[in-house]
């Protein structure tokens, strides 16, 4: 899969920071990228300079192979953590204008945001001021806007802030049937369930750098500890020092829960070989860290470093 | 490009599309037009038809004394104190008492009226006594009437205005004056009222916070640029627009007035007032309308002329104040945090409005000059001389200015805007400011 978006050593500093220092990321043609990072890391200094808002002091943006350049404007469409609409415009007029700024043909505009309003089942909103919507209904305003342009990439900032969990929802699906379509959307975020349920990349950025990168997969094999959660009846002593107990905890029924670590880094069948001799084996899963937990791993752990 | 086109087009349209932009542009003309017309009115219709009777002691002036649409004369034959008494019960407004050594002694004429008496009554009345009573003395001493008439010699000067070419021009400072007045407080308008308007636009979008959407899609100049002339067209179209409905209001009146300025002016002459008086009175109705004199101030600086240089100093003063109120607009998150910042701007606008004051009485001064040149005065105070007559250098030589002025402006509010639109959060310092100038990308 070849990458649709490259940044290549990129470094931005405003007066008296460095918002980006030596960021390089690659987000593949046609995945979900996941733009992770604590406030103030950096994730929207990377993506206005995407939108080209501003210039990178050193370094450079590839899309689809070029040096980014105005032209690219009409290939992305924008959703920022900020995002707002001309309160006084109807709603069609507002979406009509912000498409035509992308590029668009106005009959061609037209068209399309028909078919949008049909779909969302609000066609009836066309001529309503925006001041007279409520902020549900201005939120499925702005993804209009961000998309009726069907560009190749796609880039929201903080999507799921101030969603209510129907359009949430929604929003998702949506992200989803773009990929189905071939369309890239880098999202950034703080709502770890979003990136585990959406994201096939990430990356993740702290104090201005990234210091995670890759496949969800692969990143998370990175930061498997090689630990299992087992649920089963019965006792488990520790006598064979096969593996150490993290944690227990009592369920119902006389079930027990426990958290264990493969000390001797044993075969998995093995292990539970070993398991089912002392007890009745209920359940077995290897424990695969959340994005969460990571992101509190490589965030938190740096933090108290530093402390 | 296509892209400013748009912008410019949003800009206009939301602007001309609301009412208040209709009110305004309907309103004031017939503001101005009433402004015109109600001295006029007054002028013509000041007394209505007053009666006046007359107790004549002398007996001299009955049948001489002629009533006219303004008052009707009326001869009692009672004595003055009998007919005071009854005046308040009887129809008329005012009995005169003209006494009988009125030759001798003319002041004796006494007037009462049942309410005050206006000036312009009390001139009429005594105006006719006068008159009659010359007459009569002209008479006695036998000198005929008819001679004295064809005699009467009028003197009116006008001044006129050497050319470089030695030719006159006829000038009228009086219509350069309202003319300069009439420039300078246009462009003092516009400067202020449409520069707000693009700054309050400036402040809307970083309020909604649209902006950073709008900045994806457009150069945050285009969006400056294409803000600021779009009100910039909205602002001419309501100048079209004044101009157009002031021009019909006031010739509408004109023509509705000069009917009865005609008839004004043939009863003033069936009542034997002498040309002086009905000149007089036609000089008052000229000096009350503001519209002729600049009309002769026009020829004689060419139209063409003062349209070029009206046009070009109205965008170029309102490109540079209009752009630096979009810097302001971008520095701040709304109307209120503008205040401390719009003072620097406002502050070159009113001194130019005030050195405006003080150079249409001394359009060829030192200051004059210099006000004229400066960018940011130079749009209204070079309006504000342009009918007394500039040379062509000094007009040239500004207008270079101007262009250099604007340019340096809209460079640096750009600098400024491009990176305040996205400053949220703390009120920035004038320090800060200064600094985003000077930041990269």
């Amino acid at each position: 899969m070849s990458n649709i978006l490259e940044a290549q050593h990129v470094v931005k500093k405003y007066a008296g920071h460095t918002a980006l220092n030596d960021v390089s990321i690659e987000v593949p043609k046609g995945s979900i990228f996941g733009l992770l990072g604590p406030n103030g890391a950096g994730k929207t200094s990377l993506i206005r300079i995407i939108n080209q808002i501003t210039a990178p002091d050193e370094g450079q943006i590839i899309l689809n192979g070029e040096k980014l350049q105005p032209k690219h404007i009409e290939d992305i469409g924008y959703l920022p953590e900020e995002r707002g609409l001309y309160k006084k415009m109807k709603v069609g007029e507002q979406l009509l204008y912000l498409a035509q700024l992308k590029g668009m043909k106005k009959a061609e505009a037209l068209e399309k945001l028909k078919k949008w309003f049909i779909k969302f089942d609000i066609k009836d909103w066309w001529d309503k001021n925006v001041e007279d919507l409520s902020k549900g209904m201005q939120q499925k305003t702005q993804f209009i806007a961000t998309i009726v342009h069907e560009p190749k990439l796609i880039i929201l900032d903080e999507p799921f802030s101030g969603f209510d969990p129907i359009n949430a929802n929604l929003l998702k699906d949506e992200i989803l049937e773009l990929k189905e379509r071939g369309t890239t959307i880098i999202f950034s975020t703080h709502r770890m369930e979003s990136v585990e349920e959406l994201c096939d990349h990430i990356a993740l950025i702290n104090k201005s750098q990234v210091v995670l990168h890759g496949a969800k997969k692969e990143v998370k094999n990175r930061f498997k500890d090689n630990s299992y959660m087992i649920e089963f009846k019965g006792n488990l002593p520790n006598e064979h020092g096969l593996f150490e107990i993290i944690n227990t905890y009592t369920l119902e029924d006389g079930i027990t829960k426990a958290h264990i670590r493969n000390t001797q880094d044993l075969p998995v069948n093995q292990l539970i070989g070993n398991l089912i001799q002392q007890v009745e084996l209920k359940a077995f899963n290897e424990n695969i860290p959340s994005f969460n937990e990571i992101f509190i791993k490589v965030v938190g752990g740096e933090a108290n470093e530093l402390l | 490009m296509n892209k400013i086109l748009l912008i410019i087009q949003r800009e206009y349209l939301t602007r001309v599309r609301k009412k208040s932009f209709w009110i305004a542009s309907i309103v004031v003309p017939f503001l101005i037009a009433g402004v015109y017309a109600i001295p006029l009115y007054f002028i013509l219709n000041s007394n209505d038809t007053k009666t006046v009777e007359i107790v004549d002691e002398s007996g001299l002036f009955k049948n001489r004394i002629i009533s006219d649409k303004d008052i009707v004369y009326q001869f009692v034959n009672q004595p003055f104190e009998q007919a005071k008494k009854g005046l308040l019960k009887s129809d008329a407004d005012i009995l005169v008492d003209i006494p009988k050594d009125i030759i001798t002694d003319p002041n004796g004429v006494k007037m009462v009226g049942k309410k005050s008496i206006g000036m312009g009554t009390q001139m009429d009345i005594q105006g006719a006594i006068q008159n009659e009573l010359r007459n009569i003395k002209l008479e006695r001493a036998n000198i005929d009437l008819k001679v004295l008439e064809d005699n009467k010699v009028s003197v009116n000067a006008e001044t006129y205005t050497l050319q470089e070419d030695g030719k006159e021009q006829s000038s009228n400072s009086i219509g350069a004056m309202i003319l300069a007045g009439v420039f300078g407080m246009i462009l003092y308008i516009s400067a202020l009222l449409y520069g707000s308007q693009v700054m309050n636009g400036v402040i809307e979008e970083k309020s909604n916070r649209i902006i950073e959407v709008m900045i994806s899609s457009v150069r945050p100049f285009q969006l400056m640029m294409g803000k600021i002339i779009g009100v910039g067209l909205v602002g001419i179209t309501q100048f079209l627009l004044w101009g157009v409905l002031t021009f019909t209001a006031s010739t509408a009146t004109t023509k509705l007035m000069s009917g009865k300025i005609e008839e004004k002016v043939q009863s003033m002459q069936k009542t034997g007032k002498s040309q002086d008086e009905i000149i007089k009175f036609k000089k008052e109705l000229k000096d009350k309308n503001p519209l002729s004199g600049i009309s002769q101030t026009i020829e004689n600086i060419s139209l063409a002329k003062i349209i070029f240089c009206f046009l070009f100093f109205y965008i170029g003063g309102y490109l540079i104040y209009s752009s630096l109120f979009a810097a302001i607009g971008s520095a701040v998150e709304n109307a209120s945090e503008a205040q401390q910042f719009m003072f620097p701007v406002t502050i070159p606008i009113i001194l130019s409005f005030v050195l405006g004051q003080v150079i249409i009485q001394e359009p060829d001064s030192q200051l004059a000059f210099w006000a004229s040149m400066f960018p940011l005065t130079s749009p209204i105070d070079m309006m504000v001389r342009l009918p007394f007559g500039v040379p062509n250098w000094q007009i040239a030589l500004s207008l270079t200015l101007l262009i250099l002025g604007f340019l340096g402006t809209t460079w640096l509010a750009g600098k400024v805007y491009r990176v305040g639109i996205l400053m949220y959060g703390k009120k920035p310092s004038w320090k800060e400011i200064a600094k985003w100038v000077f930041y990269k990308g």
